[in-house]
């Protein structure tokens, strides 16, 4: 460390300091106490509680589902943000403002109001039921919720970036003689990435860990709609803390590693082109 | 850990009340909160008119096997008033209460107890009975799921315990269950989310549920939906005990077991009947004749006890488990 202290901000001693213990007290430390409590276990024992045949299809649809919302929550995210920055039509603001009902409402709330839509005998659910689909108590259930409480994330984090986007980088490519696709493809696109795996990511990730929505309209029969999450609570009616600390740990692990793989991605795009 | 500084909050906020009064605290399950609130009424009365200490009881209300893990996590409670033996025998094992804690109160520490009923559209459309008419390929069942909920577990151990009581061996009772729960059209969490998916929902066929929310239910669906009493079904035991741990330290043992002793008095047990749960004293039991006379049998009657209901049941690998697992091929 040189004597002179060359930043331009003070305190980076205080604020890394302040940083550090804030995300052990809130994150860290809490995550610890759920290792060593699975710890607690044998290797057998946890083997055998969290690779239940059972389990698996827990996890599989856990992932299968938020991942499945997540893109969609891109895509529509995506055109969502585009029309709110792009575009002026009447009660703009309030469409805009709707974007973070998701992020207030109980989402116990959400769940309720969108099985009692899409159950067989719902608006919506009537008219899906003659067509052979099940919207709610079914996996598509799940990811419609899903797709609710991860709404705002594409949307909010990719505007802002949309915002700043110089128009005229647009008319160069225009005048360059690129085609509107074009463009979209090199120019546009390249920009948004970073905000729209950023959203994605953070999409991604509340999913996962998302229970109060998904167990009303699930149905959460084992095997077919039934979320890691609900296996989670019923070891603990059990009483088996240890076993629900296990599966609580192998989705830890297995999200950790999908954000780490997702944050991987955004900086190769970040870096890529410049 | 962090669950006991909540509970030294909770005591501080305890003490700082005047001190000729008495604070008690009961954790009981989700069902019970306006049975609860007009038996702590009487009882304040009784109790202040006996002894001229004023008591404050404050309730507490959740899944029974929730709360008995918070009780065990540092929650306070002076009594416990859960669902199943099970869940009461939690805190036992937590060094909590003593071994035998069931026989210190009478009648097995059962001041009432309950049982498994159906609820169905109203004129009963699909002409749902008995057990076995729950297994029609027609039928669709709402209950909730026994590996989170009290009333789920109760729900599968009356239909198991149907097919075993009419002489079935456990085979057929699996054979039967399998059916049944290929019938379930939606396995709530929790007791009050199965009755929002049959009853405001509308929903499934039946409703396997407790005869206290049932007669709730059909009194708030306004003639929608009626009760069925199948001819047999399993005895409920909610058992209630004085958690010898918290109000040793708090100095609250004589209210508590006062409290608990008032469920036993017939001003108690009227209240109980009134609320749709059986009263232990016979007499007082025979004036609730919308409480239907039918055929009760025990857990204890096919299987040994809790431990083996919960093993054999609902652990990894339990016929709960089977069941799933086979349909899933």
């Amino acid at each position: 460390m040189a004597a002179v202290n060359r930043r331009v901000l003070p305190g980076f001693g205080l604020s890394l300091g302040t940083t550090l213990f804030y995300l052990c007290l809130v994150v860290l430390i809490p995550l610890s106490a759920a290792f060593l409590k699975s710890a607690t276990l044998t290797w057998d024992d946890f083997w055998g509680a969290v690779f239940t045949e059972r389990a698996l299809s827990a996890y599989a649809l856990t992932f299968g589902a938020s991942l499945a919302a997540a893109i969609i929550n891109a895509v529509v995210g995506f055109l969502l943000a585009w029309v709110l920055v792009r575009y002026e039509f009447p009660l703009k603001r309030l469409f805009d403002a709707l974007i973070d009902l998701p992020f207030a409402l109980p989402t116990a709330v959400a769940g309720l109001v969108y099985s009692s839509l899409y159950a067989s005998n719902g608006w919506f659910g009537q008219f899906l039921a003659p067509l052979g689909i099940e919207g709610a108590y079914s996996k598509l259930g799940i990811v419609l919720v899903l797709t609710f409480t991860g709404l705002p994330f594409v949307v909010r984090t990719i505007q802002p970036v949309l915002k700043d986007l110089d128009p005229e980088m647009e008319e160069a490519a225009a005048s360059l003689g690129a085609t509107r696709w074009q463009t979209f493809r090199w120019v546009i696109f390249p920009a948004l990435l970073p905000a729209l795996l950023t959203g994605f990511a953070l999409a991604f990730a509340r999913a996962l860990g998302e229970y109060g929505s998904v167990v009303f309209i699930a149905g959460n029969m084992p095997f077919r709609t039934e979320i890691a999450p609900v296996l989670i609570v019923g070891r603990l009616e059990a009483f088996q803390y240890a076993e629900a600390t296990a599966l609580a740990v192998v989705l830890l692990i297995i999200s950790f590693i999908l954000l780490a793989i997702i944050n991987l991605l955004q900086r190769w795009s970040n870096t890529d082109g410049k | 850990m962090h669950k006991r500084l909540w509970a030294l909050i909770l005591v501080g906020f305890a003490g700082c009340s005047s001190s000729d009064e008495v604070q008690l605290l009961n954790a009981s399950y989700d069902p019970t909160r306006e049975l609860w609130r007009h038996i702590n009424r009487a009882f304040a009365a009784d109790y202040h008119a006996k002894t001229g200490a004023r008591v404050v009881i404050r309730q507490s209300h959740g899944g029974s096997g929730s709360q008995a893990r918070t009780i065990i996590d540092g929650l306070d409670a002076d009594v416990a008033t859960l669902a199943t033996w099970y869940d009461t025998d939690a805190m036992r094992r937590k060094g909590l209460m003593p071994a035998g804690w069931e026989e210190r109160l009478p009648e097995r520490s059962l001041p009432f107890y309950s049982t498994i009923v159906f609820v169905v559209r109203k004129g009963n459309p699909k002409n749902i009975r008995d057990w076995p008419d729950l297994i029609k390929p027609d039928v669709s069942v709402i209950t909730p799921n026994p590996m989170t909920s009290g009333n789920g577990k109760l729900s599968f151990l009356a239909a198991w315990g149907a097919v075993r009581h009419r002489g079935g061996s456990a085979a057929d009772a699996e054979t039967y269950i399998a059916k049944l729960y290929g019938n379930v059209l939606a396995l709530d969490t929790a007791a009050r989310g199965a009755t929002v998916t049959f009853a405001q929902r509308n929903l499934g066929d039946v409703h396997i549920t407790w005869e206290n929310e049932a007669h709730l239910e059909v009194k708030e669906s306004r003639g929608r939906v009626e009760i069925v009493y199948p001819p047999i079904s399993i005895k409920a035991e909610p058992h209630v005990a004085v958690v010898d741990a918290n109000v040793d330290r708090k100095g609250t043992r004589a209210a508590a077991e006062a409290y608990m002793a008032f469920l036993y008095t017939d001003e108690g047990q009227e209240i109980i009947g009134k609320h749709h749960y059986r009263p232990i004293n016979a007499e007082i039991r025979k004036k609730y004749t919308a409480l239907q006379d039918i055929e009760l049998f025990s857990l204890s009657s096919f299987v040994t006890g809790w431990d083996e209901a919960q093993s054999r049941f609902f652990s990894d690998g339990g016929v709960f488990d089977r069941i799933y697992a086979r349909k899933a091929r």
